[in-house]
């Protein structure tokens, strides 16, 4: 069996970093596996800019983003192997990965980082009626197919959804000559970054019609129209219906952490982020197993995704090199009043040195409220936010020394 | 000129073609479709009925009966998936237990082995997901599910390999008459045979009535589906509740896979290719099987789907050489427990060509046939050579259901292999898990365009019409 210090499992951007934190922090003996045939994950098919603004206060693509990170990896002489899946993780540690040239192969591994990322949510989930023909595509296998295959998956457009991944395509789908007719979005807010919606639909004249869903697809073989409806109550208003000719449904209607890997290892899932629960180090219920990145929660930004997962690369160095630390209680992180999750979800009680970085989702969309950190009943922090939507992340950072002795930490929204 | 033409390679298609394969003829198999398993035999319950529910006496139930026996040996002979889980029945209210009783009984007198009726506390033991109100069940342990698919292209390779000839794309437009027999005009060309037999599932009616007078009318009884997770497995036997006048009732029930499938409903519809599944309809599987398992799982739906029942009138399956058509054969009205009896279909069909055309067995026919390599069965250590002598087994294409890229290159070149994204998924699953495709749709497109030597603008989701992409980018 191969012995590794730090396992790292993804090379995309939170692989990529936490590889390269777990070797800054004294780790040698670091591994990335990674399925795909090079670096740089989902990132190589962002061909649009507007990645690294906090991290290099710089606009760069998503394949320039990945390019700085995979660059360090490579000058660190941080090994990596490609085309590589792995297989499973057991609690214990064992790496079960294979690929053409080596078969299966096991690694033994002091601390694992799990970086598998998301996927898309797919038409099967969300109960579309009508046929099933060529021609829907999740927004991201329509992006992979555009812009690193160069084939156009359809010509007339309707999207469902406005994650992010949905409203860059829809500019890009129009930049390469196809017509987008609307992006329908089921919620009454969009789940996509406010500069998404002005820089690819209003600026294309791309309608957004919030609380309409797609209620029938027609065409057996190839789609030929799409119907979309409004939506009150959670139910279509009949009478509502509107019927769009077109060859393609792109669905960009949310992102669910790839977890299967961490199921086989026994990590306990968030029923909320369907991410792993984690405390203050990014260590999973499973010692020795950390993780970050969209595997943990969705991201909106990637700068947020590197940062966290340097955090957590550090973490799994030291717990490789120094092994478990001493079992201890946790504080107990709770969302209430219009806050969703957090991460992570508890802090160790002898975490007390740095700041923590504290993450979360709001429920709907609020504006002029504050953000709120309770220590047990005695208010810490209140920070004023002018617009806080489902679809951007809220972030709060505090010292570690102020919440010792909590019993628990509550987050929540207040007027 | 040939002996046989069959029309339809679904599963009864192809039962017969296998069943026909054994004696020395000359067979051609046409489909309207791209390959074999496209209409009903793709879209149904995947359940080998224990054969209770047939009316004694019936073609449905001596079929039936057959084909529940027949089915393990033959998922050995042809290697396709097969589990015998059981099946229950459940009696959901006091009152019902006579319509309970009486189901039993049909089943006894079809000849099922071990049924016994269980009370509410040995019920509870087997499936403890179940509701409240389930008052009794009939057990049926020669309940079973199969990988409808695997059925059907098993038969249908079997069949390709003892000789027998398909030719896809092929829509029959017209049979004439002729001298010595049948002359079967398609899109693909005419073909002549002595003997035709119409397997045509929900178009049956209209292939009966272009050689007789006596019109047939097959009614389209579409039922919709949900399939579920992995992770949403909630039963481990079928679960029925008591059948009606349309049918068994919505089931949820394991598949050989391990899923859930849920579904159907029962709605006679016009149109004969109109698979479209309904909100409604949906919405009311839903509730009825949420009405049999407490907190069924549906928010972990990976697809919806809808298949139509072939569905006669006379409610049972018309399966007989047509009045006035000498040599053309009705096997018609295959609906459940079609795929069931479906290797007795063949049997029986096979009976009565040979009578026709006075056929010898053949002396090399192959009984058994090996099928995909499932390497996710093998060891380490087994897995590892297999790597080594074919890399392509080592790189893993399909994430959800860790199908690698040599199973895919399995599927498309072997006999009556995969052309399209659907083909490759019926075979080895690539695409049918939770991202559906998501992530592995464009790398199977791209093997399938090198694989077949054409273009990716030529690669369909399932033949020609369902192309998956509509031209190159502006610097593509």
């Amino acid at each position: 069996m191969n012995r590794i210090g730090v396992l790292v499992v993804g090379g995309g951007p939170a692989g990529l970093a936490a590889a390269l934190a777990a070797k800054e922090n004294g780790i040698d003996n670091v591994l990335i596996l990674e399925r795909d045939q090079e670096l740089g994950g989902i990132l190589n098919q962002c061909i649009h800019n507007g990645f690294g603004l906090h991290t290099f206060k710089q606009e760069l693509t998503g394949p320039e983003y990945a390019g700085r990170f995979i660059d360090r990896v490579k000058e660190a002489g941080i090994p990596y192997k490609l085309g590589t899946m792995v297989m499973d993780i057991r609690p214990d540690r064992t790496v079960l990965a294979m690929n053409r040239e080596e078969g299966m192969v096991e690694y033994a591994c002091d601390a694992v980082v799990l970086a598998m990322g998301c996927r898309e949510r797919p038409r099967g989930a969300l109960n579309i009626p009508g046929y099933r023909p060529a021609g829907i595509y999740t927004a991201g296998a329509a992006q992979r197919l555009v812009n690193m295959e160069g084939y156009m998956p359809g010509k007339e457009v309707v999207i469902l959804g406005s994650g992010d991944i949905g409203l860059i395509m829809a500019r890009r789908m129009t930049l390469e000559g196809a017509k987008v007719h609307v992006v329908a979005e089921l919620m009454p807010y969009s789940g996509g970054l406010k500069r998404n919606i002005v820089q690819c639909l209003d600026d294309f004249g791309i309608p957004l019609k919030l609380s309409h869903t797609v209620v029938d697809i027609q065409g057996k073989k190839r789609v030929e129209g799409v119907t979309i409806a409004r939506v009150e109550g959670g139910k279509p208003v009949p009478g509502t219906e509107i019927t769009y000719k077109c060859d393609t449904l792109l669905l960009s209607t949310g992102l669910i952490p790839e977890n299967e890997l961490s199921l086989s290892a026994g990590v306990e899932l968030s029923r909320i982020t369907s991410g792993p629960k984690v405390n203050e180090s990014f260590e999973t219920s499973v010692p020795g197993v950390f993780a970050c990145g969209n595997v943990l929660h969705v991201h909106d930004l990637v700068d947020y995704v590197s940062e966290e997962a340097a955090q957590a690369g550090k973490a799994a160095a030291e717990y490789a090199k120094n092994g478990a630390k001493p079992a201890c209680d946790t504080i107990p992180l709770i969302p209430t009043g219009g806050v969703r999750y957090t991460v992570p979800v508890a802090i160790r009680r002898d975490a007390n040195q740095g700041e923590v970085t504290i993450r979360m989702r709001v429920d709907n969309v609020y504006q002029n409220k504050y953000l709120c950190l309770y220590k047990d009943g005695e208010r810490l922090v209140r920070r004023k936010r002018m617009i806080m939507a489902p679809g951007e992340m809220e972030t709060l950072k505090i010292d570690l020394s102020k919440l010792a002795g909590a019993e628990q930490i509550t987050l929540r929204l207040e007027d | 000129m040939v002996d046989i033409i069959i029309i339809g390679a679904g599963v009864s298609g192809s039962a017969v073609a296998r069943e026909l394969s054994r004696y020395q003829a000359k067979i051609l198999v046409l489909d309207k479709e791209e390959d074999v398993c496209c209409g009903t035999s793709k879209a149904n319950s995947a359940i080998v009925h224990g054969g209770f529910d047939a009316e004694p006496g019936t073609l449905k139930a001596k079929l039936n009966i057959r084909g529940s026996r027949v089915m393990e040996q033959l998922s050995k002979d042809l290697d396709f998936h097969y589990d015998r889980c059981g099946s229950l029945v459940l009696c959901m209210a006091e009152e019902d237990r006579p319509k309970l009783r009486r189901l039993y009984e049909k089943g006894v007198a079809n000849g099922v082995k071990e049924l016994r009726i269980i009370d509410a506390q040995e019920l509870r033991q087997m499936e403890p997901n179940l509701c409240d109100d389930a008052v009794a069940a009939l057990w049926v342990p020669s309940g079973a599910i199969v990988c409808p698919f695997g059925l059907n292209i098993a038969m249908a390779e079997n069949a390709a390999a003892n000789g027998a000839e398909f030719v896809f794309n092929a829509e029959v437009q017209n049979i004439t008459k002729t001298e010595n027999g049948w002359c079967v005009s398609t899109t693909q060309g005419a073909f002549e045979a002595k003997v035709v037999i119409n397997a045509a599932g929900v178009h049956a009616g209209t292939i009966h009535n272009l050689v007789s007078d006596d019109k047939m009318t097959i009614i389209n009884r579409r039922g919709d589906y949900y399939l579920l997770d992995k992770t949403a497995k909630c039963v481990s036997h079928t679960i029925f509740t008591l059948p009606n006048r349309m049918g068994k009732g919505v089931l949820v029930s394991p598949t050989v896979h391990g899923n859930t499938i849920v579904g159907p409903t029962a709605i006679d519809i016009p149109d004969p290719e109109n698979t479209a599944t309904t909100a409604a309809g949906l919405q009311q599987a839903g509730q009825k099987a949420s009405y049999m398992v407490k907190n069924l799982p549906l928010r972990q739906v990976i697809t919806s789907f809808a298949g139509l029942r072939a569905h006669h009138p006379d409610d049972d399956f018309i399966i007989e050489e047509v009045e006035g058509a000498p040599g053309f054969i009705d096997v018609a009205g295959i609906e459940s427990p079609g795929l069931s009896a479906s290797p007795a279909i063949g049997e029986y069909v096979a009976e009565i060509v040979r009578d026709l055309l006075k056929l010898e067995e053949k002396e090399n026919f192959i009984s058994t046939r090996k099928g995909i390599l499932n390497p996710s069965e093998l060891s380490v250590e087994e897995r590892n050579d297999l790597i080594r002598e074919n890399p392509a087994y080592g790189q893993i294409i399909c994430r959800c259901e860790s199908i690698s890229e040599g199973e895919i290159l399995d599927a498309i070149h072997r006999p009556l292999g995969a052309r399209s994204l659907d083909g490759v998924k019926r075979r080895v699953r690539a695409g049918m898990g939770r991202c559906q495709g998501g992530f592995c749709a464009p790398r199977v497109m791209e093997i399938l365009a090198r694989e077949l030597g054409v273009n990716p603008l030529e690669v369909t989701k399932e033949g020609p019409g369902s192309e998956l992409l509509v031209g190159k980018t502006k610097e593509g």
